[in-house]
C-alpha cells in the first residue's frame, strides 16, 4: 500500500544545539574522569620506571629496601602482604559466608533488612577504628590463641616461632606481638563486610521457583541450601572473596598500626615482624630522595597491578556466572 | 482477614453461587462453629531440638571445664571457646542422630553452624565499635575537647586542656572541597556512561572499574608525587582533598552508574516519545527519578572519604596546630589525627586517639543513617508525602480541565474524555 512517493523520512537523533552541548558536556566529563585515571596510572608507571631500570629484576628478588645504595626490591614487602590477605581471607571468607547465608535463609524476615544495613555500615567503618581495636584490645587476647598454635602445630614451618621455648611458662610472650597473624585476622575484619554484602546479595536472587522445587522434591533446609544457593551463588562467592582479597591487599593503616616492619622475608606467620607494600609506603614516604620516591612508586605501581588483575578476574567470574547476569558488583 | 469465594470450577453453575463475602477475624459470620479446633503451631523448633540443644551445651562445657582445669595445660578465654564450640557441635550432632536420619542431622548441625558463625560476625562487629565508643569515654565529655586544638596543651597536660578543633575544621574542608570535585565530574561521567552508550562509554566504565581497585595508599603517594613533589606546592588541605577525590571519584562514579542505569526504560522512551530533547529528558526524567538512589551514593562516598587516613596521611602533613586556610601550611582530619595521637604512648593521647576515633565513627554513622533515610527507595518510588501532593495535584488538573470543559467547548472533544487519567498515567 505505500505510495512510491513517499520516501522515508530521515531520522534525527540530535535535536537542536542545546542536545548537541549536553552530548559534548557528558563526553566531555567522561573523558575528564578518563584522563584523570590514565594519568594516575601512566604517572606511576612513568615514575617508577626509572627505579626499575635501574634494579631491573632484581627489583622482584631483593628483600631489602635501601634505595640510596641503590640495593632495593619488594621480595620481602610482596610475600608479607600476600601472607596478610591469606590470613585474612582465611578468616573472613567463612564468617563472610555463613552471615551472608544467615542473613538471608535463617534470619527472621522483620530483622533482616536491619541486619543488611548494619552489614553495610560495617564496611563503611574506617579502617582506623579497626586498627586502634586490633592494637589496644585484640592484640592482647590473641596472644594466648599464638602460643598454643605455635606450641602444638609448631612443627609446621608456617607456625614455627624462633626465640621461644614453649615448654617455659614464663618465656615473654612479645615474640607473638605485631605478627603477620594479628595483622591478618584484624584486616579479616574489615573485609569480612565487604564479601558478606556482594554474596548476600547473590544468594538472595536465587530463583523462589527452585527452592521451592527443592523443598518440594523433600529436601529439607540445608538440603535446599546445597542443591540450590550455593550453586546458584558460585560466581558470587567466588567473586566476592576475590574483591575482599583486593581489598585485603591495599590496606594500609591497620597493618601499619599493628605490625612492627622487617626487610626479610617472614614466613613465620606467628611471629613478631613483618611487613607490606602499602605500609612501606606509608612508612617511608616521608625520607625518600628522588630515586627513593621513584622506588616507591615502583612498589606502588606493583600493589596496584595485584589489585587490578584480582578485582578484574573477579568481576569477570561474577558476570559469567548465572547470578551475575543482574548484579552489579 | 478471609475471603471465601467458592469458584465453580468449570461450566455454569446449577445454582447462583453464593457472593463473595470477607469475614474478619474478630467477627465470625457464618454459623460454623470454631470450638473444636485448636490453632496449629506452625513454628518449625520442637521441644526436642530445645532439649537436644540445651543438653549439648550443658555437656560440651562441663568437658571443656575438666580438660582445661584438671587435664591438660591449656588455658586462656579463646581456647575455651573454641575447644567448647567444636565439642558442642559433635554432641548436638550425636544427641540429634539418636531419633533423626542423616539428613535431617545435618540440617541441625548446619543450621547451628551458619547462625554461629552470623552471630560471631555481628557480635564481632558490633564490639569494635562500642569498644570504641566506650574507650573514648575519657575524652568525650570534656567540652574542651571540641573547642580547643592541641596547640593549647603540652605533652603532660590532663585532658580538660586541648582537643580536636583542628581536626574536625580539617575533615570538614577537606571531605568539602573533595565533594565539590566529586559530585560534578562524577554525576556527569555516570550520566554519560548511560546516555551515551558506544565503544567509548564502555571503555570509560572499564577504566573507572579499574580504578576502584586503586588502594588509597597509591592514590596518596600519585598525589604527593605530582602535587607537592612536581608541581611545589605545600603539604596542605587541598592536597589532601585531591587525594581523598581520586580515591572516592571511581566509588561514586560505580554507585551512581548503577542507581540510573535502574532507571526504567520506558520513562525514557514516554519522554521522547513526547518529542522531547535528549537533556531535557535526562534533567526531567532521568535525574529526578534517580535522586534518592543519587543521594545514597554520595553520602557513601563521602562516608567512605571521610574516614580514609593513608592518602591525607602523605598529603596533608601533620601539625597540632588550628589551621583553617586549606590552600598553606599542614591540615590534620580526624582520621589522621587519631592515628597519629595514638603513637605517643602518653595514657592522656591514646584517650584523645579513641575519642577522635569515637567523634569519627559518630559522624560516619550519621552519614549511613542519612543516606539510608534518603535512600531507602527504588528509583520513582515516592514517599508519602511526595505521593500525597502528587495525588492532589492530579486531583486539581482534573477539576481544572473539568471546569474547562464545562465553560469553553462543551463539544465532545478528545480532552473531555477522562481527564483525570491524563496525569495519573505519566
Amino acid at each position: 500500500m505505500a505510495p512510491a512517493d513517499d520516501p522515508p523520512r530521515r531520522l534525527h537523533p540530535d535535536r537542536g544545539v542545546p542536545d548537541r552541548v549536553f552530548r559534548g558536556i557528558l563526553r566531555g566529563g567522561g573523558g575528564l574522569v578518563l584522563a584523570i585515571m590514565l594519568l594516575v596510572g601512566g604517572f606511576l608507571t612513568y615514575r617508577a620506571w626509572q627505579a626499575l631500570s635501574l634494579a631491573k629484576w632484581d627489583f622482584v628478588t631483593t628483600e631489602v629496601w635501601e634505595p640510596e645504595g641503590g640495593n632495593f626490591g619488594i621480595a620481602a614487602v610482596l610475600v608479607g602482604t600476600l601472607l596478610i590477605a591469606m590470613v585474612a581471607i582465611l578468616f573472613a571468607v567463612p564468617l563472610a559466608l555463613g552471615t551472608a547465608l544467615y542473613i538471608s535463609e535463617y534470619a527472621p524476615p522483620r530483622i533482616r533488612q536491619t541486619l543488611v544495613s548494619v552489614v553495610d555500615l560495617m564496611a563503611a567503618v574506617p579502617s582506623v577504628v579497626y586498627g586502634l581495636w586490633g592494637l589496644f584490645y585484640f592484640q592482647g587476647h590473641v596472644l594466648t590463641l599464638s602460643r598454643w598454635i605455635s606450641t602444638y602445630f609448631g612443627w609446621i614451618p608456617l607456625f614455627k616461632v624462633d626465640g621461644t621455648d614453649p615448654a617455659d611458662p614464663l618465656s615473654t610472650a612479645t615474640v607473638y606481638t605485631s605478627s603477620t597473624f594479628i595483622a591478618g585476622m584484624v584486616v579479616s575484619l574489615m573485609v569480612a563486610p565487604i564479601i558478606c554484602s556482594v554474596v548476600r546479595e547473590v544468594f538472595s536472587q536465587a530463583p523462589v521457583g527452585e527452592r521451592e522445587g527443592a523443598y518440594a522434591l523433600g529436601a529439607n533446609r540445608w538440603g535446599m541450601i546445597r542443591s540450590v544457593v550455593l550453586p546458584f551463588g558460585k560466581g558470587g562467592m567466588i567473586g566476592g572473596t576475590m574483591l575482599g582479597l583486593g581489598r585485603a591487599l591495599g590496606e594500609t593503616i591497620a597493618v601499619v598500626l599493628i605490625i612492627s616492619p622487617v626487610f626479610v622475608i617472614q614466613p613465620h606467620i606467628l611471629q613478631n615482624g613483618t611487613s607490606s607494600v602499602s605500609s612501606l609506603i606509608a612508612l617511608r614516604y616521608g625520607e625518600a630522595s628522588p630515586l627513593g620516591m621513584s622506588a616507591l612508586m615502583a612498589a606502588g605501581l606493583a600493589l596496584f597491578l595485584m589489585t587490578l588483575v584480582v578485582n578484574f578476574a573477579a568481576s569477570s567470574i561474577v558476570a559469567r556466572s548465572r547470578s551475575g547476569a543482574t548484579s552489579d558488583s | 482477614m478471609t475471603v471465601t469465594a467458592p469458584q465453580s470450577p468449570v461450566g455454569p453453575p446449577k445454582e447462583p453461587a453464593p457472593a463473595p463475602t470477607t469475614e474478619l477475624p474478630g467477627h465470625r459470620s457464618g454459623g460454623r462453629s470454631t470450638r473444636g479446633e485448636s490453632r496449629r503451631n506452625l513454628s518449625t523448633l520442637r521441644a526436642t531440638d530445645v532439649y537436644a540443644m540445651a543438653g549439648a551445651a550443658a555437656a560440651s562445657l562441663a568437658i571443656t571445664w575438666v580438660m582445661f582445669d584438671r587435664l591438660l595445660p591449656f588455658n586462656g578465654v579463646l581456647g575455651f571457646l573454641v575447644i567448647a564450640y567444636v565439642l558442642f557441635m559433635g554432641l548436638y550432632a550425636l544427641l540429634v542422630s539418636f531419633d533423626e536420619d542423616g539428613p535431617a542431622v545435618r540440617d541441625r548441625v548446619a543450621a547451628a553452624v551458619v547462625q554461629s558463625l552470623g552471630l560471631v560476625m555481628l557480635a564481632v562487629l558490633g564490639f569494635v565499635v562500642v569498644y570504641t565508643l566506650y574507650e573514648g569515654r575519657e575524652a568525650l565529655p570534656h567540652l574542651n575537647f571540641y573547642t580547643e586544638s592541641m596547640a593549647d596543651a603540652g605533652p603532660v597536660e590532663p585532658l580538660s586542656a586541648g582537643g580536636i578543633l583542628h581536626a574536625i575544621v580539617g575533615t570538614l574542608w577537606q571531605i568539602s572541597i573533595a565533594l565539590l570535585v566529586c559530585i560534578p565530574t562524577g554525576l556527569v561521567c555516570a550520566v554519560f556512561l548511560n546516555e551515551v552508550p558506544g565503544a567509548f562509554s564502555r571503555f570509560v566504565r572499564t577504566i573507572v572499574e579499574a580504578m576502584t581497585a586503586l588502594p588509597s595508599i597509591v592514590a596518596g603517594l600519585f598525589i604527593y608525587a605530582t602535587f607537592i613533589l612536581t608541581l611545589g606546592f605545600d603539604q596542605s588541605g587541598l592536597a589532601a582533598a585531591l587525594a581523598i577525590s581520586v580515591m572516592m571519584l571511581p566509588i561514586i562514579i560505580r554507585a551512581s552508574d548503577v542507581v540510573i542505569r535502574l532507571v526504567p526504560g520506558t520513562l525514557r522512551e514516554a519522554s521522547y516519545a513526547l518529542g522531547t530533547s535528549r537533556w531535557r529528558t535526562v534533567w526531567h526524567v532521568v535525574l529526578p527519578t534517580s535522586r534518592s538512589g543519587l543521594t545514597t551514593a554520595v553520602i557513601l562516598g563521602t562516608a567512605r572519604g571521610v574516614g580514609e587516613t593513608s592518602p591525607v596521611l602523605l598529603t596533608a602533613g601533620f601539625t597540632q596546630e588550628f589551621n583553617s586556610d586549606p590552600f598553606h601550611d599542614p591540615m590534620v582530619s580526624l582520621p589522621l589525627a587519631a592515628f597519629k595521637l595514638v603513637e605517643n604512648p602518653e595514657p592522656t593521647y591514646v584517650a584523645r586517639g579513641f575519642g577522635t576515633a569515637a567523634v569519627l565513627l559518630v559522624l560516619v554513622l550519621v552519614l549511613f543513617v542519612a543516606a539510608r533515610v534518603v535512600g531507602g527507595r527504588g528509583p520513582g518510588k515516592l514517599t508519602r508525602r511526595q505521593e500525597h501532593r502528587r495525588v492532589r495535584t492530579s486531583r486539581r488538573d482534573a477539576q481544572r480541565f473539568a471546569a474547562k470543559a464545562a465553560s469553553g467547548r462543551p463539544t465532545t472533544g478528545p480532552a473531555s474524555t477522562s481527564p483525570a487519567s491524563t496525569r495519573s498515567t505519566t
